[in-house]
């Protein structure tokens, strides 16, 4: 495991700037996903139309397609930026998908009677949604959600591949082509540094849903 | 769901209904305007870079869809042996997994986790290079084949296994009880259930397994698969934009298609067993998989 050990701080360097770029789409995704589930239910059928085309074409797009049509067709049209935003956009996009279908799922799987009583006390769609609906979706969201997004952290190791520098797939790409290491052991320490990412996201999930399920 | 959340509409909703359509129409036009606007000014709506690809009078237009073609083969064919592969070890490992007592299964359960916690492309890497060792000489092809199969079998597994012990007890017990080894109950009566209760599950892992083979361009650089095909057409035509925005619609169709053949199946399936399906199927599980 020489390789590993004697390049530790490029590793490090490398895990941190892959955590940064989940971190970040993990925010970015978040905010579009629930945008983008609130137009799936809401009650302007073009909105609705748009929530659906989206996640029609975004989920069914292979990420490494979109992430190049990001890295190399979005300059074609003069729109530049580092690789690593375009990265940070592309799966921005692609997650957002995806969280929009978990959260609802998650307000589907709250019962009618909820939304029909907060309607009959007067209440409108904005408050029916955010006051009753939601609150309560949230805890059937839990478990889809982190999934997804435990599946976001999987997929940020592929940002790499389109060049973004500094990230544990360029780390593997310096140690193993430029400097000459052998690659399996490289690649292991990849692999162990995605898993102190990965594990501990399952575990923390495992735990939030066991709280969250007692009241059930 | 959508009926609930909101009453019929009476004169003011609809009143703010048409609002708010005005104003998203309104949005979604400037979007679109702005997008055109952006992609003529900088000639990317210019015929040249289409044509290639879109008109069959264009003498470039047989190569072009040649190489598309081609890639479109390698993709299907990674696909298909990919997905059957995981399909089988994956009910297997499933299987075997139930069947295992508690100290027995840490191994397979901690090899399961494992893969599961690492992301596809570093397995299709690992594959690769754990081919390598074995024989130089393999294809990448294989090495593809192998990374994509070894995660997705692992998380079929999880889903059969999610199908089998939400079966009613009664069903292993029943079995158990007119005579057969655990064994056979596994195999003629909690799998075959399971897998039918789970197959809108297990279909949307297959159409992942689809989008994933595209993996390929990024690990391995003679895998000459639909996404290679793509930027081999950018690199001679020099459209990126034009030749990403094709190749995805193609991986578009592809996963839609098989979705619709998914709907399909699981309708046909569950007009022939009414009952027990419904009862076990968990919706949400679809759209987990990412």
């Amino acid at each position: 495991m020489d390789p590993v050990l004697d390049n530790l701080d490029l590793f490090w360097s490398g895990f941190l700037r892959s955590l940064g770029i989940a971190a970040w789409a993990f925010a970015g995704s978040m905010v579009l996903g629930a945008v983008l589930a609130v137009f799936r239910v809401s009650p302007v059928p073009v909105l609705r139309a748009v929530g659906t085309a989206y996640v029609a074409v975004v989920r069914n797009t292979p990420l490494t397609a979109l992430l190049f049509l990001f890295a190399f067709g979005i300059p074609t049209l003069q729109i530049n930026a580092s690789f690593y935003v375009f990265g940070v956009c592309g799966l921005v996009v692609y997650t957002a998908a995806f969280v929009c279908e978990a959260i609802r799922s998650g307000i589907n799987a709250v019962a009618p009677g909820q939304a029909e009583a907060a309607r009959a006390v007067g209440l409108t769609f904005t408050q029916t949604l955010g006051q009753v609906v939601l609150p309560q979706a949230l805890r059937s969201v839990v478990p889809p959600l982190g999934n997804v997004q435990i599946a976001m952290i999987k997929n940020s190791a592929v940002v790499g591949a389109i060049g973004v520098g500094g990230e544990l797939f360029s780390v593997y790409a310096r140690l193993s082509s430029a400097q000459g290491y052998e690659r399996l052991p490289v690649l292991l320490g990849v692999a162990a540094f995605f898993l102190l990412m990965t594990l501990p996201a399952g575990a923390l999930l495992a735990a939030t849903e066991k709280r969250l399920a007692v009241a059930r | 769901m959508n009926g609930v959340l909101f009453d019929e509409p009476g004169p003011r909703a609809r009143r703010r209904t048409r609002i708010a359509t005005a104003v998203t129409v309104v949005a979604v036009l400037a979007l679109v305007a702005a997008a055109v606007q952006r992609l003529a000014s900088t000639g990317q709506l210019d015929g040249d870079l289409w044509a290639p690809m879109l008109d069959p009078s264009s003498e470039e237009f047989g190569p072009v869809w040649d190489i598309i073609g081609s890639g479109l083969g390698v993709t299907l064919r990674a696909f298909a042996v990919a997905a059957a592969a995981s399909l089988v070890l994956g009910v297997t490992i499933a299987a075997v997994r139930l069947s295992l007592g508690r100290t027995a299964r840490i191994p397979l359960v901690a090899a399961v986790e494992l893969l599961r916690g690492l992301p596809v492309v570093v397995t299709i890497f690992l594959a690769g290079e754990v081919l390598r060792l074995v024989d130089s000489g393999i294809s990448t092809f294989w090495a593809l084949v192998l990374g994509l199969t070894a995660y997705n079998s692992v998380i079929i597994a999880e889903i059969v296994r999610a199908g089998v012990v939400a079966l009613p007890k009664g069903q292993a017990e029943a079995g158990l009880a007119i005579g057969l080894t655990p064994g056979q109950v596994m195999r003629s009566i909690q799998l075959p259930q399971a897998l039918r209760a789970m197959l809108p599950a297990v279909i949307s892992q297959l159409v992942v397994v689809l989008k994933d083979t595209a993996l390929a361009s990024i690990v391995f650089n003679d895998v000459q698969d639909l996404l290679y095909a793509a930027n081999r057409l950018r690199l001679v035509l020099d459209n990126s934009l034009q030749a990403f925005v094709l190749i995805a619609a193609i991986y578009i169709v592809l996963c839609v298609v098989l979705d619709r053949a998914a709907v399909w199946t699981e309708r046909r399936l569950s007009r022939s067993r009414p009952t027990t399906t419904a009862a076990v199927a968990p919706a949400e599980e679809t759209v987990t998989r990412v």
